[in-house]
């Protein structure tokens, strides 16, 4: 492989091509996230892993631009020269996850609630559209409203638009310190603490809560970070302690915390702040103030759908066999209105319907 | 910027249109919500692009979202065009009327809904103005972040359709990064609901690609906001330099030793003058560059990172370096810089400000460009930079009652959005294009590009009806515009006709 290719005219033919025998793509970079959404049998495959390299990096501007197939590794390395780092914690689940990947999906980690997701550090994009034509949106200023936002449109849209070539996101500096509390607390006092917690202007980056311990991470200048844990340790009922677990926000954003070794389906349930303990048999793990919800179940679909849609959040099916994938659907269903304005956008970037067939929706 | 080089004609609403449309109307709204005379018409001739105006045939003044419904179902099957409009405060002519199209006021949604102190949200009507949300979360020690200039009249409605910013964005972001929901009115009268209270959503990103679409894609009619603790400690620093370059990458060093300041503001000598002129706030008018950079956070944090932008001010010869001494004299500082606008305004009978982002490593070469131009056009700038996010605003002085002025004006306007187009920026970065910076679009841009945003348009309104004809120009004015420039050594637009 090499380091620093530009292979954008390459995929350009190949797609050309594919629309022109009428074939359809799957848009693959290492595959560290081919578990996510229905992958369509009849189509070929488009690997973009080659297409990669960072293109350039502005510490003092706060922006890096890469091609899609560069690796997260690669970037992160990049950045802690500089000692910046991507603030919403992408979770890679795998050696070689690519920055395109990692758009495409718009998965972020444990600091989501207070430093943004995926589709908050896009500045702007180069997509090959389903046309093959190469389109520039955005750019590397944090300030730009020109025209209609389509670097956000096309983080988190699963590759059904396009093939993201170049991206360029916002950094962040690294923090100089960061300090894990756990706290014992029942699930409903839990869900209010970890609201009440961001609202105090306290250096929370993160928090979490299973099995009667709510986990807390403040991060910032040690100074800081110090005091705000000793107010929190000495001021709340609960008994607040540091927890010397720091691996936890890893392996909760990895998904190699101990909780995720289990045989069932594994839901994502996203619901609003505050939202009561959801009556679903199974067990659980919450995330972003008890905004994300991780849930290992073998309790029917549908079911799951509607008790997540009621309390006002969806579910996604993160990990489950092929079977209930294709049955049951992995992301949840849109009203009428809004698919219909997904398969317009849909077909206005990808008229002959190339693009990653059935990954997101069935529809399309 | 726009309509010296290349008009596009519209034709005005036929008096039979005019008439279905008023007596539809009036079935379901009251006499006052539908305004036809001249005189209740004229305030709604521009928005706060002033030089622009058009007097539009009808206004409409719905107060529910039925009617907001009705009315775009009736445009709708007419063929009518429909301009939505808050306050009217848009720099950029997004909500100048069209002569063959009806104005959509929304500021009688002016409600704030529901605030939620626990979970930091509020729900607001789209007329509510952006100040009032902070006023109304400030009894539970919240604050809505997104703090453009206008802020005491303009709405949200009106800040999701730019995607407006202000001082603080560095940190907290532009509209778009504090939204969480919006419920629009498609031009098919279908109410749909983007975004939502859970942090994401399934599918595409629509809350995002409604965020600064200038009421191209839907109306908006109610809208959650995120609200954010009221930082603990606050403090202000004032930097001033004997030149612009020292003071930019004193900005540069501040941001690379991982100090994300809260506000972080540049102004140059003409712009500290007629700051201190107008609102005498103890600005060193012997400076060339002067910096407000604001910190916030915990008492701790901002101590430490106070210290350390203070040592660094002072490693780069800063010839004053000021602290606020306490909360009054914090205001006074900023008032200075929030009153810069009327300040240039004061030294000249016009203005015009220009809305530009730029990579901040070519602020010295912007600037020095700039003054070259100043001489050449005879026209005096003024500077005021958000500096920590690269987003410029020249102010340039001129005089509109001298004879063609004001085309050199927009001509030198126009020039300033190029070059920021060339050392990487945009052509803008808070404003919106709207009608004036619509030719600009054509430089910034391609033909496919361009395509390309009209077929998203398109998915939302088919037969362009919601405000055609702005922020996206047709390829036909872009050859016309487009042959002023070229590209990385080729024409833009190559598969247009040339005459």
């Amino acid at each position: 492989m090499h380091p620093d290719n530009d292979i954008s005219s390459d995929l350009k033919l190949q797609l050309e091509q594919a629309a022109a025998d009428k074939t359809k793509l799957n848009i693959t970079g290492n595959n560290t996230k081919s578990f996510l959404g229905v992958i369509a049998d009849n189509a070929d495959t488009l690997n973009v892993s080659a297409h990669s390299g960072v293109i350039s990096y502005e510490p003092t501007e706060l922006v890096i631009t890469a091609r899609a197939g560069t690796t997260l590794r690669e970037i992160n390395a990049k950045l802690a020269e500089y000692r910046q780092t991507l603030a919403f914690e992408p979770p890679a689940y795998g050696r070689n996850a690519t920055l395109g990947g990692t758009v495409a999906c718009a998965l972020a980690g444990p600091a989501r609630p207070y430093l943004g997701g995926t589709r908050d550090h896009i500045l702007g994009c180069r997509v090959l559209n389903g046309k093959g034509q190469i389109l520039q949106f955005g750019g590397e200023v944090m300030k730009n409203v020109a025209g209609y936002d389509v670097s956000r449109l096309m983080t988190g849209a699963m590759g059904t638009l396009g093939i993201l070539l170049d991206i360029s996101v916002k950094v962040m500096p690294q923090v100089d310190h960061e300090l894990t509390l756990s706290t014992a607390i029942d699930t409903d006092n839990a869900i209010d603490q970890m609201q009440a917690l961001a609202g105090y202007g306290l250096p929370v980056t993160a928090s979490a809560y299973s099995d009667g311990t709510m986990v807390t991470r403040l991060s910032g200048t040690e100074v800081a970070v110090n005091a705000a844990a000793d107010k929190l340790i000495s001021s709340t009922e609960n008994s607040v302690k540091p927890s010397d677990n720091a691996e936890f926000w890893t392996q909760l954003k990895e998904h190699t915390h101990p909780f995720f070794q289990n045989r069932s389906s594994l839901w994502r349930i996203s619901v609003p702040a505050l939202t009561k303990p959801i009556d679903l048999n199974g067990s659980w793990l919450y995330d972003w103030a008890g905004m994300q919800r991780w849930l290992h179940t073998d309790e029917p679909a549908d079911t799951v759908r509607s008790q997540s849609a009621a309390a006002g959040g969806h579910a996604t099916l993160y990990r489950g066999t092929e079977e209930l994938k294709r049955s049951a659907g992995v992301f949840h269903p849109l009203p009428a209105p809004l698919l219909k304005l997904q398969q317009r956008l849909k077909h206005e970037f990808d008229p002959h319907g190339v693009f990653n067939h059935q990954r997101l929706f069935p529809e399309f | 910027m726009s309509q010296a080089l290349f008009q596009e004609e519209t034709p005005e609403l036929d008096s039979d249109t005019r008439d279905v449309l008023i007596n539809r109307f009036l079935s379901f709204m009251d006499n006052e919500s539908v305004l036809r005379e001249d005189e209740d018409l004229f305030p709604y001739e521009s928005d706060g692009l002033a030089v622009y105006r058009q007097k539009p045939p009808l206004v409409v003044l719905p107060e529910t979202v039925e009617q907001v419904q009705s009315i775009l179902k009736i445009c709708h099957e007419l063929k009518v065009p429909v301009v939505a409009r808050g306050a009217g405060t848009g720099l950029s002519g997004g909500a100048l009327p069209l002569k063959n199209g009806i104005i959509l006021g929304m500021a009688k949604f002016n409600k704030i809904v529901n605030i939620d102190a626990r979970a930091r949200t509020a729900v607001v009507q789209p007329g509510v103005r952006n100040l009032a949300i902070s006023e109304a979360a400030s009894d539970y020690n919240l604050y809505y972040a997104p703090d453009p200039s206008s802020q005491i009249v303009c709405t949200i409605g009106g800040n999701v359709a730019e995607n407006s910013g202000g001082v603080h964005c560095l940190k907290y972001g532009m509209t778009v990064h504090n939204v969480l929901q919006v419920t629009a009115v498609t031009i098919e009268g279908e109410l749909i609901t983007v975004g939502s209270l859970a942090a994401d959503t399934q599918g595409m990103d629509l809350l995002g690609l409604l965020h600064g679409s200038e009421g191209m894609l839907a109306v908006t009619v109610e809208i959650v906001v995120k609200l954010l603790p009221k930082p603990n400690s606050t403090k202000l620093l004032m930097a001033a330099f004997d030149n612009v370059d020292t003071a930019g990458d004193t900005v540069a060093e501040i941001i690379a030793n991982g100090i994300i300041p809260a506000g972080l503001e540049m102004m140059d000598k003409p712009a500290i003058i007629a700051a201190e002129a107008f609102a005498q706030c103890g600005y060193p008018t012997d400076a060339e560059a002067l910096f407000l950079c604001e910190l916030d956070g915990t008492e701790e944090e901002v101590q430490d990172q106070l210290q350390r932008v203070n040592t660094l001010v002072k490693k780069n010869n800063a010839t004053l370096v000021h602290i606020a001494r306490d909360e009054d004299e914090r205001m006074q500082l900023w008032k200075g810089r929030k009153s810069a606008f009327p300040a240039v305004g004061r030294l000249s009978p016009d203005y015009y400000c220009i809305d530009g982002t730029i990579p901040r490593r070519h602020l010295s070469h912007v600037l020095q460009q700039m003054n070259i131009w100043s001489e050449e056009y005879g026209l005096r700038i003024a500077n005021v930079f958000h500096a920590g996010d690269g987003n410029l605003h020249p102010l340039i002085l001129f005089d509109a009652n001298v004879e063609g002025e004001l085309q050199k004006t927009e001509e030198l306007g126009g020039k300033i959005l190029e070059l920021c187009v060339e050392v990487g920026g945009t052509i803008t970065g808070e404003h919106g294009v709207g009608m004036e910076k619509i030719n600009q679009m054509c430089v910034q841009f391609s033909s496919d590009e361009i395509t390309q945003f009209h077929a998203v348009k398109h998915a939302f309104d088919p037969e362009a009806l919601l405000n055609p004809g702005k922020a996206i120009p047709t390829l036909n004015r872009c050859a016309e515009y487009g042959a002023l420039h070229v590209h990385h050594g080729k024409v833009p637009h190559p598969d247009i006709e040339r005459f």
